[in-house]
Formats: C-alpha cells, structure tokens, sequence
C-alpha cells in the first residue's frame, strides 16, 4: 500500500515465535534506518539486526527504513517474513 | 473474650497492635482477584505505620498497589512463595533495600512453625463467616474453596484478623478457620473479583506442541511401573500438564485401574476423575476454578488441607512425600537437570517455587514438561539464571522432540529403553536446541541481590540478582 507518496509495506505478526516488519521509503529517499524490538533483544539483538542488514542486501533494497517488532522468531522466520516485506514493498512502489 | 466484629480496617488494626516494623501476613486463595491485602495495607497506611514485613503466599498484578507503599516506606520487605507482576518487576529493579525472601509451599509452613518467620498479625481473606467467627472459603459471593495456605500462620501468629464479605446467619457446620482461633472480623463490601479469583481460566489446550509434550509424559509414567492401584498424583494447571492428565484419564479407564490421592492445586478435570472413580480423594490446598470449589462443598472424599499437611518437610509426614508421579513446569532446565520457575531468561521475576521443589522432592518421579525451545530460547541451558529445585529431585525432562532421563536414575532409563521410549542425554537435547535457535548471548545483570531463594528446607540455594 502506499500512504501518500510514500511507498510502505509490512509481513509478520506480534505472536510468539514471530516477527512483525514494516518498511517504508526513508523521508529522503537515501540512507534509511533500521530499528529493532526484541523480546530476546539482550541475547540475539545482534543477530536480527544482521538478518535484516543481509535480507535487504540480498533484495537489492536501500533507502528505506525498518521498523521490526520481534516475538522471539527464529532466524529462518526472520528471512522470511523479510523477503514477504521486501516483495509488498517493491509491489507497493511500483 | 474479645471484641469479634469490629466496624473497620483501621480500628481492628490498631486493635490488634499495629505497630512500626511488623510483619503481617497474608494468602493467595484469591489470586489475582484478591482485595484484601490491599485494603488491608490502606489501612495501615492511614493509621502511618512504617517498615512492615509483608509475608504472603503468593503475590499476583493486581498487588502492584504495594508499590506506592514501598516507596512510602510502609512496606520494608517481602516474603513470598511466588510473584507476577509489575510488583515482581519492580522487585527485579530493585525497589527494595532487603532482598525478598522466596520459599515453597512447604519451606513457608516450615519456617513459621520454627519461628524463623515469626507472625505479628496473620489477615485472613474469608469468603464467608458465622456471627460467632468461623470461616470457612465455600460459601458467599467470592467463594474461593481451600484456605490451606492460610492456616499455619492462623496457627502461630500472635493476632488473626478476618476480612470478609459475607455473613452466615446459620452457624457453619463446615469449618476451616474456628472461632476460637479468630481474633477479629471486619466486614467490607467486597473481598475480591470472582473473576480474577479463578484468573487464567483453565480450559484444555489444542496447541498441537503441548499435546505431544503430554503424550511423552504419559508414555513415561505409563513405563515407569508406578501406574497400578493407589497411584497417587499432582500435577500443575498448565497447558501440557493439563492434557498429560487427560491421557492419564484413558490409561486408567482402559487398564482398569484405582488411584489414590490428587494433590495441589485442583481443577475441575481432577474433580471428574474423582467423581468417576478413577481417584479415592482429592486432597486441596487450594482450588483454581469453581467446579473444585463446589466439589469441596459437597463431596466428603474432597478434602481441605493446609500447606502444613501438604508439604512441610518438618512434620511427621506430608502429602508430597506420598506422591508417585509430578508433572511440573519450567523456565530453565540446566545440564545437572536444576530447574527455575522463578525468572526468565533475561532474569526478570516471573514466579517462584510454589509447590515446586517440595513436590519434586517428595514424589517418587518428577516429571518437568516443557517445550524444547520458548520464543527462540532454549529450554536447557548450561547453568540456570535462578535455581528453585535441585537437580538431585528431578528425574526427568520431558519436551515435544524428546525426553531426557537424569543419570541418577538409570533404573527409569532402562525401563524407558524397554517400553522403546527414545531417550537423549540433556546435552543432546540442549544441543538440539542450539542448532534451530542460533547461541543466545548472556543477558546483563547487576551486582545486586533482590532475592534469595531459600529450599523447602531452609537452606539458601540461589540468590536472585536485578536486571
């Protein structure tokens, strides 16, 4: 969906064992933001944030920003609730 | 003889000698529904006493009114068997000066009756009282069953207050609580919230992980040759221990067979299984919803006891020491089979012993039922965050991908291997884990100590640390 002229899209849900993301189009186009809640954040912070930093890479993504809400989901429901995001997104900006 | 009814809190306080640095208990019938204790400590809090101890057998959310009343200074410390909550919360930030002092079930009665914990006032939340002052908790509005928590420190302490909503105009022919033994009553509008008093409300899970963790369990009691005649059991209100019960239900139907004793906290599947035979008696410490309440009223092989006869290691026998099996919960489990129900993982206080390590310690086979892994984290870890019940009571851990037996039982591993049960090593299982989780880091705590957690025995096994 877009709100606006700013593209946006989200994957997930706030269950346990899942995570919620939302991305849309940083303010400037450029630079983008990656923000990060965890349940687990003191024991795997690190590793969501790098999850993420490698999905966006691997979906040729820059620019945006990332707001991902985690209920303790495991890595490979991370990357896929990442490339769900990531697809919505490129829908929604086209 | 005294003055029974008295009009309010504050008059029957200063009656019973409110004075600064007492220690003033309570019970946890009520649950998270309970208005007594917070009432009560209003009132103290009008009459402008300071540092009280308050002892209470469980403290829940709706206890998060005595944060205002440690900040003001009235409450100095607590002691507690259990806590959930933002009160528990701000005990792991360390609102306290004094760690709290956490106990079981059974550690409580213990320490009361040597008088290590020594009661100035003990305050008992009662459903319903005659006009002489019997209390009994199966009559009137907020009916809560079992006082069994309750009735050491009626026992022991110097003054008993009652609060109640509900006056009989028959005298009682049940009797939990004696007149004699009664100090004073104040009736008030409302003792509790019905609805919070059965909080949680119990219903049988569908979640297709806690089945299979129940389905394990039962193959290992089944194998484990304790299932005959006189089986006796306890098990707790939990999602897996719960459907564990159900398939204990149809083994006992399908093999014929009569057990004895249900133990703890009851639940109305305990009662169907008592009302169809399958069980003798159901002995009650306390009731979690009201079908157990009602069955308590009515049925004489349902039976009231206090945490004295339940679990304290120091009479001449207890309940826990005739239990066969257990099924018990976890947060922790580490790698020498120690479990923690006391903090999370990020080692926040989530709970207690409860019951716990006295039924771990007393039954003949202690089952801990958990999922393998809970929002990423593994069940095993190499050394808990809090230790509650010692790995020497703990005989197996029982999780949806596999069960692992403590070594010192190689008795049960072989029984195990006999019933072609698949059994791991805890190391196995913890390394399971690590492989679909990824290695969780160490969480920060500070230096301080906001709790120590004290064994049904007396003996000091963990401290507990502020996050």
């Amino acid at each position: 969906m877009t709100v606006g002229q700013i593209a946006s899209a989200q994957a997930g849900t706030l269950e346990s064992n899942d995570i919620f993301i939302r991305m849309t189009a940083a303010p400037d186009g450029k630079g983008g933001s990656i923000a990060v809640e965890s349940i687990v954040m003191q024991q795997f912070g690190d590793d969501i944030l790098q999850t993420i930093k490698d999905c966006l890479a691997a979906a040729g993504l820059d620019g945006v920003d990332i707001h991902a809400n985690d209920r303790g989901a495991l890595k490979c429901t991370i990357v896929a609730r990442m490339e769900a995001v990531a697809a919505r997104y490129k829908e929604a900006r086209r | 003889m005294t003055q029974k009814f008295l009009p309010d809190l504050v008059s029957a306080l200063r009656e019973a000698g409110l004075r600064d640095g007492m220690t003033l208990s309570f019970h946890h019938h009520l649950r998270n529904g309970d208005f007594v204790a917070n009432m009560v400590l209003e009132a103290a809090a009008k009459i402008g006493v300071k540092g009280l101890t308050i002892a209470m057998s469980s403290l829940f959310p709706i206890h998060k009114a005595m944060i205002p009343h440690i900040e003001s200074g009235l409450i100095a410390a607590l002691d507690t068997d259990y806590m959930s909550g933002p009160l528990a919360q701000a005990v792991s930030r360390g609102i306290l000066e004094k760690p709290v002092v956490f106990r079981s079930h059974g550690g409580r009665p213990r320490a009361i009756g040597e008088g290590s914990l020594k009661i100035d006032i003990a305050i008992v939340a009662a459903p319903c009282v005659d006009r002489y002052g019997n209390i009994n908790g199966t009559q009137g509005p907020s009916a809560c069953g079992s006082l069994g928590y309750i009735l050491p420190d009626v026992d022991h302490a110097q003054k008993v207050l009652a609060v109640t909503d509900f006056v009989s105009e028959a005298a009682l022919t049940r009797v939990s609580i004696p007149h004699n033994r009664v100090d004073h009553v104040v009736v008030v509008d409302r003792i509790g919230d019905p609805a919070g008093i059965v909080s949680g409300s119990i219903s049988l899970t569908r979640d297709p992980l806690a089945l299979a963790i129940a389905r394990n369990a039962q193959a290992v009691i089944r194998a484990s040759g304790l299932l005959r005649n006189g089986f006796n059991y306890q098990t707790g209100a939990g999602g897996a221990s719960l459907a564990a019960s159900l398939f204990l239900r149809e083994d006992m139907r399908r093999l014929g067979l009569k057990g004895g004793f249900l133990l703890g906290g009851i639940t109305k599947y305990m009662v169907e299984m008592l009302e169809e035979g399958l069980f003798e008696n159901i002995f009650d410490v306390q009731c979690f919803d009201l079908s157990s309440v009602h069955s308590m009223r009515d049925n004489p092989r349902h039976q009231e006891i206090s945490a004295d006869t339940y679990a304290n290691p120091k009479q001449k026998s207890c309940c826990v020491d005739f239990l066969d099996a257990v099924l018990l919960g976890a947060s922790e489990v580490d790698t020498g089979f120690n479990v923690n129900v006391l903090t999370d993982s990020n080692g926040m206080i989530i709970g207690g012993s409860g019951g716990h390590n006295d039924a771990a310690a007393g039954a003949k086979l202690t089952i801990i039922v958990a999922p393998l892994i809970r929002a990423r984290l593994p069940i095993v870890v190499e050394r808990c965050t809090t230790i509650t019940t010692p790995g020497r009571t703990v005989d197996a851990l029982v999780t949806e991908r596999g069960v692992a037996v403590n070594p010192r039982r190689a008795d049960l591993i072989d029984r195990l291997k006999e019933a072609k049960i698949p059994v791991c090593s805890i190391e196995e299982l913890r390394e399971t884990a690590l492989r679909i989780t990824g290695v969780p880091k160490a969480p920060a705590r500070t230096g301080k100590v906001v709790g120590v957690v004290e064994y049904r025995d007396g003996t000091i096994v963990d401290k507990v640390y502020g996050v």
